[in-house]
């Protein structure tokens, strides 16, 4: 019984040694990547500062700045878009031979992807610090007036940005699981990112819309993150918190269960 | 219970219609060099794929170190080492970070693996370019660094996938004396495949030469050339004694055309002055070894390319650029 106790322990120690590698690395190419933290900064300011502050000069939202509105959307949007292209970077490792140097490593597939899944969410949580910061800064110089930042909102939106990215890393997992080159992940997840992005209200408010496109923003997952977050630092959304962590969490149980088995069933 | 690190039983490797591996048999001692030799596509990375638990067999059975590659996959992978045929080191990262990541992925203690990484970097020569970026390596420091990463976690043998495609051969000369040393210091078992002849001659204890997944021949290098029947004793000379050649029973093969002598003989260096003698006035003599390439000339009635179509493993490692 003591040496079997072990034994188990030994292995659950392994896999854990072997998810801390695996995220080890990730986190180090991310650091030597300094035009993709750059690149994952700049695009949602601009969108942010320039489509938010060009429409925001004819349109507000039930008295609500439209570049206020949409800070809690571009701020998904941003994670949307580094998530699931975090998924490339498999293919990248299956194009040369690195990715047969982990999976030949005396730990688990599901250890592997539950160590990348940390990788890129790490990757989006510091993106989304410093945006939640620039945020701040943006609503102090009066860009856009009514954010409610404060050190619990801010931890709150952080909270709904990881279960965010997590599924959404997950789902570029599963699609990198499958993929031989990387421009044909670039291809499927384009074909994918802007239906999940615009169908999550994230630009513009759910409740008046007409009934088709109301289904569709129903049928998106991300649309319950957008509303969260709105409700978290807008003060404002159209379906209660319940609801919405609800969604977020079922969906992410969801992918992952899916991911780990892609990932049981992944060629090398 | 037995003392061969590598056992095979009709092991059988088929994609589609494809048979890559066909129904392979073969024992590899402990502490063996071992080499697989044979052309592109003979089915020798599908064989070190199978046997280090990467690709499932579609048939058969095989033993790495006493554990069952199908039954043990994860005891295999904690015995062996793999040193693949494309680049596998992740170029972000730095020498030393590749080492540290490894040895993390096979849960050594962080003592261990410090102290680890130190003589793995040594024996490769690379501890002074340890925190350099892996891009900017050379091919050859590349091959280096991966095969210390194979070693860092005490392997009872490593897998050397063409551990020298690509090369150039003062690199390739080079890993040899590094595959030579190791061989010697680190008492593991290798097993390297390759389509270089001169790179089996030049290390392997024992080799199979492997063709569409067949094992064709199976011995040592010295075994092999000696299936050809012997050297060949090539003698220029004007009235040799023929009858008196036919009487000694190494002489397997006596061929004359147009005043030069050639003789198929056993153990040539050994019976050169003997034949000498019995031939009579000489001119000249030269003794020609068969290679491997004549050994696998004779099995199949083709010779090996020497050339990867696809590119050689440097070509392949500077196209590799994945922020670009």
């Amino acid at each position: 019984m003591g040496t079997a106790g072990n034994e188990l322990q030994a292995k659950q120690m392994n896999e854990i040694n072997g998810i801390i590698a695996i995220w080890y690395r990730e986190f180090k190419v991310f650091q030597r990547e300094k035009s993709r933290i750059v690149a994952s900064i700049v695009n949602p300011i601009l969108w942010l500062l320039i489509f938010g502050g060009g429409l925001g000069a004819s349109i507000s939202i039930s008295g609500i700045n439209y570049q206020t509105f949409i800070f809690p959307g571009i701020l998904i949007q941003a994670v949307l878009f580094s998530s699931v292209f975090f998924g490339v970077y498999i293919v990248w490792d299956r194009k040369i031979d690195f990715l047969k140097e982990v999976l030949v490593a005396p730990i688990s597939r599901t250890s592997i992807f539950i160590g990348k899944i940390i990788g890129g969410a790490t990757d989006s949580i510091i993106q989304s610090i410093i945006l939640l910061v620039l945020g701040a800064i943006l609503e102090k110089v009066g860009l856009i007036p009514g954010l409610e930042l404060t050190v619990l909102s801010a931890a709150a939106a952080l909270v709904i940005l990881f279960i965010t990215t997590t599924s959404m890393v997950s789902i570029g997992l599963i699609i990198g699981s499958r993929m031989e080159s990387p421009e044909g992940f670039q291809l499927i997840t384009s074909f994918l990112l802007f239906p999940i992005f615009f169908l999550s209200g994230a630009l513009f408010p759910l409740n008046k819309l007409p009934a088709w496109l109301g289904m569709l923003t129903l049928i998106d997952p991300l649309t319950y993150s957008v509303d969260a977050l709105r409700r978290v630092i807008l003060g404002a959304s159209q379906y209660g918190l319940g609801l919405d962590f609800g969604v977020m969490i079922g969906f992410t149980v969801l992918v992952i269960v899916f991911g780990t088995y892609a990932f049981e069933k992944m060629k090398v | 219970m037995s003392n061969y690190i590598i056992e095979t039983e009709n092991l059988t490797k088929q994609y589609g219609s494809l048979i890559a591996v066909d129904n392979l048999n073969l024992k590899i001692k402990e502490g063996e060099l071992f080499g697989l030799l044979g052309p592109n596509g003979a089915g020798k990375s599908t064989t070190i794929l199978t046997l280090t638990t990467i690709l499932k067999p579609t048939s058969g059975r095989a033993t790495v170190g006493g554990f069952d590659i199908m039954r043990q996959p994860s005891q295999v992978r904690k015995s062996i080492g793999i040193v693949f045929q494309d680049p596998s080191s992740d170029d972000t990262l730095t020498g030393y970070e590749n080492l540290k990541l490894h040895g993390m992925l096979y849960g050594m203690p962080a003592s261990l693996r410090e102290e680890r990484i130190r003589e793995v970097l040594k024996l490769v020569d690379l501890t002074d370019r340890k925190d350099e970026l892996v891009k900017r390596y050379s091919g050859g420091m590349r091959r280096r660094l991966e095969i210390a990463r194979g070693l860092m976690h005490h392997p009872k043998v490593l897998f050397l996938d063409e551990p020298t495609l690509g090369l150039d051969p003062q690199s390739r000369e080079n890993i040899w004396a590094y595959i030579e040393n190791l061989s010697r210091e680190e008492h593991i078992s290798l097993i390297l495949t390759t389509h270089y002849m001169e790179e089996v001659d030049r290390l392997c204890d024992r080799l199979a030469i492997i063709d569409e997944g067949v094992i064709v021949a199976l011995g040592t290098p010295a075994d092999l050339k000696r299936i050809i029947g012997g050297e060949l004793i090539i003698m220029k000379s004007s009235s040799p004694d023929i009858e008196a050649l036919k009487t000694l029973d190494y002489v397997k093969h006596i061929e004359r055309k147009d005043g030069v002598l050639s003789l198929t003989v056993v153990n040539a260096n050994e019976h050169l002055p003997e034949i000498l003698q019995k031939t009579g006035r000489v001119d000249s003599v030269e003794i020609h070894s068969p290679t491997l390439n004549d050994v696998f000339l004779h099995y199949t009635g083709r010779e090996i390319r020497e050339e990867a179509p696809e590119g050689g493993w440097g070509q392949r490692a500077m196209n590799y650029r994945p922020n670009k």
